[in-house]
């Protein structure tokens, strides 16, 4: 193979790899809130659709070793990042094949074999922890980085800043990702803060902040990549700021009556799937057939692993006596 | 528990020094993180005193007056097997910690099903007595036994002090270690080389037969002055330190109470739902129809801590008012 002919493979290979993620965290999203609304089974979950761009490209930059830390809105990050569809759907409806075996929830997934170390329903709470996880890394002499996703509105706690500062004064390799959505819960972003680009809040941190459109894959993915190179080297801390958007509410079921029409039906006409599709199609790096086949392997992955789930035991009453203190003597019953 | 053949005469600051040097020199997974631990200041109770200089500002960090991260960078460290032992340097300065503590590290182990854990220490300190006033002085430790997921730790005794921080800091699970500035003075036997005290063992500083005071930290050495004071009117109380809430020893309490049927608990937190209403709650529902006399409790007023001495002393307990509370116990007149 030339040179010319290795790069045109890789950018397929990464083009399909995007687009992959990006389908399969849309189809996870949408059969969940398919089978919510149909009555097939009684949970909440937080979409993430719209924002799959970004949990594409993180998943894509990242080595399987890196660090994630991240939300209850976080499903379509963790399927970037390749936790396995049983432990994910099986902890999100509570049941024995979930990753934390129905004692997290879809708000608490954590897997370490693939980097996730936390996921936390605490807004904000994740970043001073991703630093703790960065630095250990450093203690252990490796080159692994972290990568910690919040929202626009998780930018206004005391956690956020006390995290940025920490990881910027020890020069640690974290990726501050925040997935600006403008919105956090019922309230857009310009009624919770004075300032026009959240990533100017890196300034303050002496961080490189970057604000990069967070419905392009490949731009996330490259500004992953970068980043997580200045953190193997040493170099510090960065952080992102992904502009995007989240098209069903805050909850499944959110009847968004805080939300102009207009701004919607912008955001789901620039809707990122698609559009990548679009773009490769036009690139000649997937054709319409190839497309078709991965939003259908997708569905179908999905369907297979929800319907191992929905087969598996709920969990055994005797886990609210293990995994607790390592040492239950002394412990209240 | 280990016990050294050779023991010296230590502070409790010097206690909790050398178990934090002896970790440092044993594990390399251990280090330091808190305010202005590194020399020269050696933290501002001097309590890691000329540890920067042995291990390096790499094993004892300075970090920034940020007390969520230093306890979520610790968290952190700990989910990945490091050996972190956090100082949040006053203990009201904890409610800012309080979040990762509570919602992160008291529930990495069981939300995970054991896939991460966190073995994280936090060293804090109560600095009540010393005039400092309503934010300066509380003991809250009532709060985390309120929490599923964490062991509670408060030492009396230097001995104490060093074995129980070393089985801390080693210990798979987050431990609150709660220190006390008033007794950093005191001075004991401590063993020399490796001493583990066991988390979860109460260890019964005076032996007696008629009344029994359950307590820990401060109250300890109250109580064993007041077990002088009741000594001296013949009446012999037996103290029965706690060493750590959680867990709780409570076969203990039980063995001493069901023999001297009667008991005080006392301690420097905050009477009102503290610490002791749950203790006097397993001794009642335990030895109901033993007891000769109800639990008595002795804990700090229901009130903020005030400043000026003479406020603050009439807050707090001390060990004339275990020994009312000891001789309502026994019926004998004050
Ligand atoms: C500390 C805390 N305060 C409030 C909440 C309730 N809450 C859940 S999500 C949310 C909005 C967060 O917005 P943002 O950070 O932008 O993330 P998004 O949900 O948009 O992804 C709020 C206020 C919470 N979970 N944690
Ligand atoms: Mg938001």
């Amino acid at each position: 193979m030339t040179t010319t002919e290795a790069a045109a493979q890789s950018a397929e290979d990464l083009a399909r790899d995007l687009y992959t993620k990006m389908t399969l965290a849309q189809a996870c999203d949408e059969r969940l809130r398919q089978g919510i609304a149909r009555g097939e089974f009684a949970i909440t979950i937080w979409p993430s659709r719209g924002q799959e761009a970004i949990a594409a490209g993180l998943g894509a930059a990242l080595r399987t070793d890196d660090r994630l830390v991240t939300t209850y809105r976080g499903l379509h990050d963790m399927i970037g990042k390749g936790v396995p569809l049983e432990e994910l759907l099986g902890e999100v409806l509570g049941r024995a094949v979930g990753a934390g075996r129905g004692k997290g929830g879809t708000m608490h997934i954590t897997c370490p074999e693939v980097g996730v170390m936390l996921t936390t329903g605490i807004v904000g709470a994740g970043v001073p922890v991703a630093v703790g996880l960065a630095l250990a890394a450093r203690q252990q002499g490796s080159d692994r980085v972290v990568a910690v996703c919040f929202g626009d509105g998780a930018t206004n706690t005391g956690s956020f800043h006390e995290g940025m500062n920490l990881a910027a004064t020890w020069q640690l390799p974290v990726i501050f990702v925040c997935q600006n959505n403008l919105f956090a819960e019922m309230t857009p972003i310009g009624d919770t803060m004075h300032i026009e680009r959240v990533a100017d809040r890196a300034l303050a941190h002496g961080m490189p902040g970057h604000r990069i459109d967070g419905n392009d894959p490949e731009a996330v993915y490259q500004a992953v990549s970068e980043a997580a190179e200045q953190g193997r080297a040493g170099e510090g801390p960065t952080f992102l700021e992904c502009v995007t958007f989240r098209f069903k509410g805050h909850y499944m079921g959110d009847p968004q009556h805080y939300m102009p029409p207009e701004q919607l039906a912008a955001a789901e006409a620039a809707d990122p799937i698609p559009r990548y599709r679009q773009k490769l199609i036009e690139a000649a790096l997937l054709s319409a057939a190839d497309a078709d086949e991965i939003e259908q392997q997708a569905a179908a992955a999905v369907e297979a692993a929800l319907k191992e789930v929905l087969s598996a035991p709920e969990p055994d009453g005797r886990e609210l006596d293990v995994d607790f203190f390592a040492d239950m003597k002394g412990i209240p019953a | 528990m280990t016990i050294a053949a050779e023991t010296r005469t230590l502070t409790m600051a010097g206690a909790i020094n050398e178990a934090l040097d002896e970790a440092l020199a044993a594990d390399p997974r251990v280090f330091l993180l808190g305010e202005d631990l590194a020399d020269p200041a050696g933290g501002v109770s001097g309590v890691t005193s000329g540890l920067s200089t042995k291990y390096g500002r790499d094993r004892v960090l300075d970090t920034p007056i940020s007390e969520a991260a230093i306890a979520g960078a610790a968290i952190g460290a700990a989910i990945e097997g490091r050996l972190p032992v956090a100082e949040i340097m006053i203990m009201d300065f904890i409610t800012i910690a309080l979040d990762q503590i509570v919602n992160v590290a008291a529930k990495a182990r069981f939300m995970s099903a054991g896939r991460t854990g966190c073995p994280m220490t936090v060293r804090t300190a109560s600095f009540g007595g010393l005039g400092s006033g309503a934010t300066h002085s509380q003991s809250l430790e009532a709060w985390f036994m309120h929490v599923p997921g964490i062991k509670v730790v408060v030492p009396s005794t230097p001995a104490d002090a060093k074995g129980l921080l070393t089985a801390a800091i080693f210990d798979p699970d987050p431990c609150l270690f709660l220190e006390t500035v008033a007794l950093y003075g005191t001075r004991g036997e401590v063993p020399s080389g490796t001493h583990v005290v066991e988390i979860g063992q109460a260890d019964v500083k005076r032996s007696g037969s008629d009344v029994s005071i359950v307590c820990y930290g401060r109250a300890v050495v109250d109580a064993l002055q007041a077990a002088e004071e009741l000594a001296a009117e013949g009446m012999e109380a037996e103290v029965v330190d706690l060493r750590t809430l959680v867990p709780l020893d409570i076969d203990t309490v039980l063995e001493s109470v069901g023999r001297t049927r009667r008991a005080v608990v006392a301690h420097y937190s905050v009477e009102f739902a503290g610490p002791g209403a749950e203790i006097a709650a397993q001794i009642n529902s335990r030895l109901f129809g033993r007891l000769a006399a109800p639990v008595q409790r002795v804990g700090a007023r229901f009130r903020p801590i005030p400043s000026a001495r003479a406020l603050e002393a009439a807050v707090f307990p001390n060990a004339h008012l275990i020994a009312e509370a000891a001789r309502r116990a026994t019926g004998s007149p004050p």
